[in-house]
């Protein structure tokens, strides 16, 4: 595995130590530093609510929150991220099992179908509540424009999103 | 992805000592270079961790003017209190790009670097003068609906796909840059390049030099300004054309005017003559279409993409109209005015 060729007479690292925070608990990992984050949180965290859509920052399924702010994961190196904190949809519930606001929201409206963008979406209106740039419906749609739904279930999402914001009752949980 | 050695310098210095080999790149955002990474399209053989540099600050300068460390995200700026009311037509430009989650994790000086969303660049089975200089360019001939139409070579017809470069295209913005030889700025203007026969050379930054900050001129533009962006959709999508238009009014004539087109060339496209043809006169639909006329005299499609000549020509006129009326194209609600 080691290249010779590495520049600079430095012999190429397989892992990193990384220390993360994620759903409020510290992970200490060696991770090489290939690794994005989406991978490290599916395929070695088993953290699998966090989906691999495209894989290429396009479509938001991805989407998770690090130190409060949303991202694409497919598009972060793990190892950039030492001494983060990371939320992904399953940090979002109560450790008593009780949903989020935006779960429940996204439930009582009906904001999906198949499912399969419902995580990105969530936690991008975490992320888009945290920024609190967004009020109106075409704010909230443009806000939510990097979280692509092929189900269409888009004026769902849209009222489950602003349903949250009108009731101002989002987590205090989540970091800010 | 191929596999790397990973550095995370805390100093500059530390930095640019290790970015000596043509095969490293420094990574910031990420947003770009780890999808071409993903594509195999890049393939460095170190990355040089630049996040922790104390480049995220935003300073005014002596002259006036503001100095935006390279590591301040796409977001912050946009939001920056001294952006939205100084130059609020960088930050109309900032919001008009990519998503909040790219805005959230893509940097300024990143945003200088990415490197254009051509198909065929993006491909690596099919030759491409850019990413493998004199194997020749499939675009040509090719699906060109985002292509050039000003600038282009018959080695390259790709496009520059920042937003943000168009606004600080217009303002005149300078970019300072740092290497273990010493520092230099460069004018705006000068940074990106045309393809002419060295398409494997988006910028003139030289190996191993890293851009630290991006620095605005005092002339804001605060009053007359436009950015307007046309797409395929209304979201979240590169531009086919943009325009970043600026005006300075002094009893109802032209005092001065700024025009930079996005998604036509290979960098965002400046025509200072275009410029100065409508200094001295009323502003107005028949006088703002003599500049585009200028600007776009020397445009050609190909073939896919020829309906950008005809939609520049209304986006330079309606941009340049929107300033004069000091009302801005709104990036949330589309309707264009």
């Amino acid at each position: 595995m080691k290249q010779a060729t590495s520049p600079a007479g430095v012999e190429r690292q397989d892992a990193c130590p990384t220390r993360l925070t994620i759903n409020g608990e510290i992970v200490e990992l060696a991770i090489p530093p290939w690794t994005s984050l989406l991978d490290l949180l599916r395929e070695r965290l088993a953290l699998t609510g966090t989906k691999k859509g495209c894989d290429h920052g396009q479509c938001g399924a991805c989407t998770v929150l690090i130190d409060g702010r949303r991202i694409n994961s497919c598009l972060k190196l793990a190892v950039t991220l030492d001494g983060t904190e990371i939320t992904t949809i399953e940090g979002l519930a109560g450790v008593d099992g009780s949903l989020h606001p935006l779960q429940e929201a996204f439930i009582r409206h009906d904001g999906f179908q198949c499912g399969y963008c419902t995580p990105g979406q969530i936690c991008s209106a975490q992320g888009l509540l945290n920024e609190a740039q967004a009020t109106t419906r075409a704010e909230i749609r443009e806000h939510m424009s990097g979280n692509i739904c092929r189900c269409g279930a888009y004026p769902n999402i849209v009222d489950a999103i602003e349903d949250v914001i009108h009731k101002r009752n989002s987590d205090p949980r989540m970091p800010e | 992805m191929n596999r790397f050695d990973y550095r995370r310098p805390s100093t500059l210095a530390e930095a640019l000592s290790l970015a000596t080999d043509p095969a490293v790149r420094y990574l910031a955002g990420g947003t770009n270079l780890i999808d071409l990474m993903k594509e195999d399209v890049e393939r460095p053989l170190s990355l040089v961790d630049v996040n922790h540099l104390p480049l995220g600050n935003i300073e005014d300068t002596v002259e006036g003017g503001l100095k935006i460390g390279a590591l301040v995200p796409n977001a912050d700026l946009a939001r920056a209190a001294r952006i939205t009311q100084r130059y609020p037509l960088l930050s109309s430009a900032l919001l008009a790009g990519a998503s909040p989650q790219l805005r959230n994790a893509a940097t300024t000086g990143g945003n200088l670097l990415q490197r254009t969303r051509c198909y065929y660049f993006y491909d690596v089975a099919t030759p491409c003068n850019k990413r493998e200089p004199g194997s020749g360019c499939q675009a040509i001939g090719g699906l060109t609906r985002q292509h050039a139409i000003l600038g282009a070579s018959e080695h390259c017809i790709a496009t520059h796909p920042s937003d943000m470069c168009v606004a600080l295209a217009a303002l005149q913005a300078v970019v300072h840059v740092e290497s273990a030889r010493g520092s230099r700025t460069i004018a705006f203007e000068d940074f990106h390049r045309l393809p002419g026969d060295t398409p494997e050379r988006d910028s003139n930054l030289e190996p191993g030099e890293l851009v630290t900050a991006v620095e605005l001129p005092a002339e804001s533009f605060d009053i007359h300004y436009s950015y307007l962006k046309l797409r395929d959709r209304q979201s979240y999508a590169f531009a086919l054309v943009s325009v970043a238009a600026a005006l300075r009014l002094e009893d109802g004539i032209v005092a001065e005017a700024r025009l930079a087109l996005g998604g036509v060339a290979h960098k965002p496209w400046r025509d200072r003559e275009a410029e100065k043809q409508v200094l001295g006169q009323a502003p107005g639909r028949e006088a703002f279409g003599r500049v585009a006329d200028t600007i776009l005299a020397g445009a050609r499609g190909q073939g896919d993409n020829d309906f950008k000549i005809p939609l520049a020509r209304r986006a330079i006129v309606r941009a340049l109209d929107q300033a004069a009326r000091a009302a801005p194209q709104r990036q949330v609600e589309k309707r264009i005015s």
